[in-house]
């Protein structure tokens, strides 16, 4: 990955099990989000490949990109709501262009996916007039709006206040138990970590390489490498288990 | 290879001794069928629920079993209410909706202004006109105190800053400017000509082109010019600012985000209005000498006809309004930066506003100088 002649990461080998729940951590600035958009196929890796089951996501034409994309949910960052629509047209917008569905189906459907995240009622909203984690929320309904199979979320947790942040993990395992979503994160809040996270993968700014992949109570505690153990333990660094 | 046979969705109420059985069967799907409920609706939230026919099913089922819930009387708003049976249901659905319904519904306020009737509305628009007038007012105000800070040496701005924007209002505006005004000197010719000929009189079209491009279509056109060029893009930078908490960032330094934003505009525009205004005449002018050439007035006859028609007076008037105008222009697309609101669309609607602001402001600046000068007899 790299964008220009900066290389933002390199030798970059995981596998994301289906129905799992697979986090991407690191420092800040590591590239987490960057790999995130290589993922989802906004960015195209100087090198390598992205399978997603037996399909080359990398050298697949843009028209057999696309249709496959529609399988995705995206969380960016920011909420990246439309800003020019309420709350509820930004989920109807993408229901009515997937399929012919009818008004109520549609309303119902806009009202329980907002209800999920814990703003019923917040339909006629425009994202100028609510709070930042409330935009957050609203980005994690409209990534939803679809049912999607593999949801992607950038930093879901961040800025949201402790209830709503426990309330989010709630609702990513329950979407993964209902729906069988495979749900890929972003983040580096590590109690959500350590609640929600069946794999995780920690980026490591200083080798710009993949410092570790496993089930992060296990890296926190069994790790080879020392910063993988060290962001864990929140910058303490006990001694390795080797259990 | 066998393909499972798609069965539409349906909801069928029953009653039995517990109360009320809400039996779901079929597949509900998105882009599936419509889902058939039978029996009459119900207002209340069902006991329990039968899924033994119940085929696949995505979101479509969870959002219809909430929304029957919230109709349920009284159920929306209920902060207090215990969360309906949801038994039956299969346990991943429970979970998604008890954490649905663990929030109440908000009750959305700002609806209530689009039903408000005709009066309520006119009374609003009233407000908001008046508002705008006074933000106009006090916004002139702080400017002029701003200039006030500058004259007596206590006003704080980078000197660059002043030097970027004059660049950008004055040599990057040359293009444009000579396009327009050329094009302006040559309609009025082409206009002028066609019914002077009539008389025999078409040398006059030199009088013409002269005489409405120095006092009118000069410093007008210049002046819808840099509102649209100019103007927008002051907008859209303030705007940008404001959306990144730079203006705030600012203040919490203690610097006047008057100082520092609208003043080197202000200067710019100001000093540099008047210079292209001049620069438009000209190129207009020659834009009606190119006419007069193709209809058998020689340049040189035309020039002349052209100094002896436009005088000082005529030629100052213009220019005089070009600092008006600049000004007008600098205030109202700056006001309209700051003024705007924090999301990325509010950018974009400041920027339609500054444009609209300046050019309205012109055109009614112009007016006054229209009749100020009737009076005046000049």
């Amino acid at each position: 990955m790299s964008y220009g002649p900066l290389v933002v990461m390199h030798d970059l080998n995981f596998e994301i099990q289906d129905k799992e729940i697979f986090v991407i951590m690191g420092g800040s600035g590591c590239g987490k989000s960057t790999l995130l958009r290589h993922l989802i196929g906004l960015q195209e890796p100087t090198k390598g490949s992205i399978h997603y089951g037996e399909r080359n996501f990398t050298t697949s034409d843009p028209s057999e990109r696309k249709s496959f994309s529609k399988r995705f949910g995206v969380m960016y960052q920011s909420g990246a709501l439309w800003s020019s629509l309420t709350l509820g047209e930004n989920i109807s917008m993408p229901l009515e262009e997937s399929a012919k569905i009818s008004a109520k189906t549609v309303k119902e459907l806009v009202s329980y996916k907002l209800s999920l995240v814990g703003l019923s009622g917040y339909e006629d909203y425009y994202p100028a007039q609510i709070s930042g984690g409330m935009k957050k929320r609203a980005g994690i309904a409209r990534a939803m709006a679809l049912d999607p199979d593999i949801l992607f979320l950038d930093e879901p947790g961040a800025g949201l206040d402790p209830l709503n942040s426990r309330r989010l993990d709630d609702l990513i395992l329950r979407l993964r138990d209902s729906q069988g979503s495979t749900i890929i994160i972003v983040t580096h809040e590590l109690a959500s970590i350590f609640t929600i996270a069946n794999q995780a993968l920690f980026l490591d700014t200083a080798t710009r390489t993949q410092g570790a992949v496993g089930n992060p109570n296990e890296l926190r505690d069994h790790s080879a490498n020392p910063t993988v153990r060290l962001f864990l333990n929140r910058g303490e660094l006990p001694p390795r288990s080797h259990e | 290879m066998t393909s499972r046979i798609s069965h539409p969705p349906a909801a069928n109420w029953q009653r039995d001794s517990d109360g009320l059985i809400l039996e779901l069967s079929g597949d509900w799907k998105r882009d599936g069928p419509t889902v058939n409920i039978t029996s009459a609706a119900t207002k209340i939230a069902p006991t329990r629920y039968q899924v033994e026919k119940l085929g696949s099913y995505d979101s479509t089922l969870p959002a219809f079993i909430l929304s029957l819930i919230r109709s349920a009387t009284g159920y929306a708003s209920a902060k207090d209410k215990p969360v309906p049976s949801l038994n039956g249901l299969p346990e991943s659905l429970q979970g998604l909706l008890t954490l649905a319904l663990s929030v109440p519904v908000e009750i959305a306020e700002q609806t209530a202004l689009q039903h408000a009737p005709g009066i309520l509305k006119l009374g609003n628009f009233t407000l908001q006109v008046w508002k705008s007038i006074h933000s106009l007012l006090d916004f002139t105000g702080q400017t002029i105190y701003a200039l006030g800070r500058l004259f007596t040496g206590k006003a704080q701005f980078r000197t660059t800053d002043l030097w970027m924007v004059i660049q950008q209002c004055g040599v990057q505006a040359l293009p444009i400017v000579s396009l327009i005004s050329f094009l302006i000197g040559l309609i009025l010719a082409f206009v002028g000509n066609v019914q002077l000929s009539n008389f025999g009189a078409n040398l006059f079209v030199a009088d013409l082109v002269g005489i409405a491009m120095v006092r009118e279509m000069g410093v007008v056109m210049t002046a819808i010019i840099m509102s649209g060029r100019t103007g927008a893009a002051f907008a859209a930078f303030i705007g940008s600012m404001k959306v990144n908490e730079e203006i705030d960032a600012l203040r919490t330094f203690g610097f006047s985000p008057f100082d520092f934003l609208v003043l080197p505009r202000l200067l710019a525009l100001v000093l540099m209005m008047p210079i292209l205004t001049i620069y438009a005449n000209v190129v207009g002018i020659l834009g009606g000498m190119l006419v007069g050439a193709c209809v058998g007035i020689p340049p040189i006859l035309y020039w002349t006809e052209t100094l002896a028609a436009v005088d000082l007076t005529n030629s100052s008037l213009g220019v005089m309004k070009s600092v008006f105008f600049g000004a007008a222009i600098a205030i109202c697309s700056c006001m309209e930066g700051l003024n705007a609101g924090t999301s990325s669309a509010a950018v974009g609607l400041a920027t339609t506003r500054a444009v609209v602001a300046s050019i309205t402001m012109v055109i009614v600046l112009d007016s006054a100088f229209a009749a100020i000068f009737t009076l005046l007899n000049i």
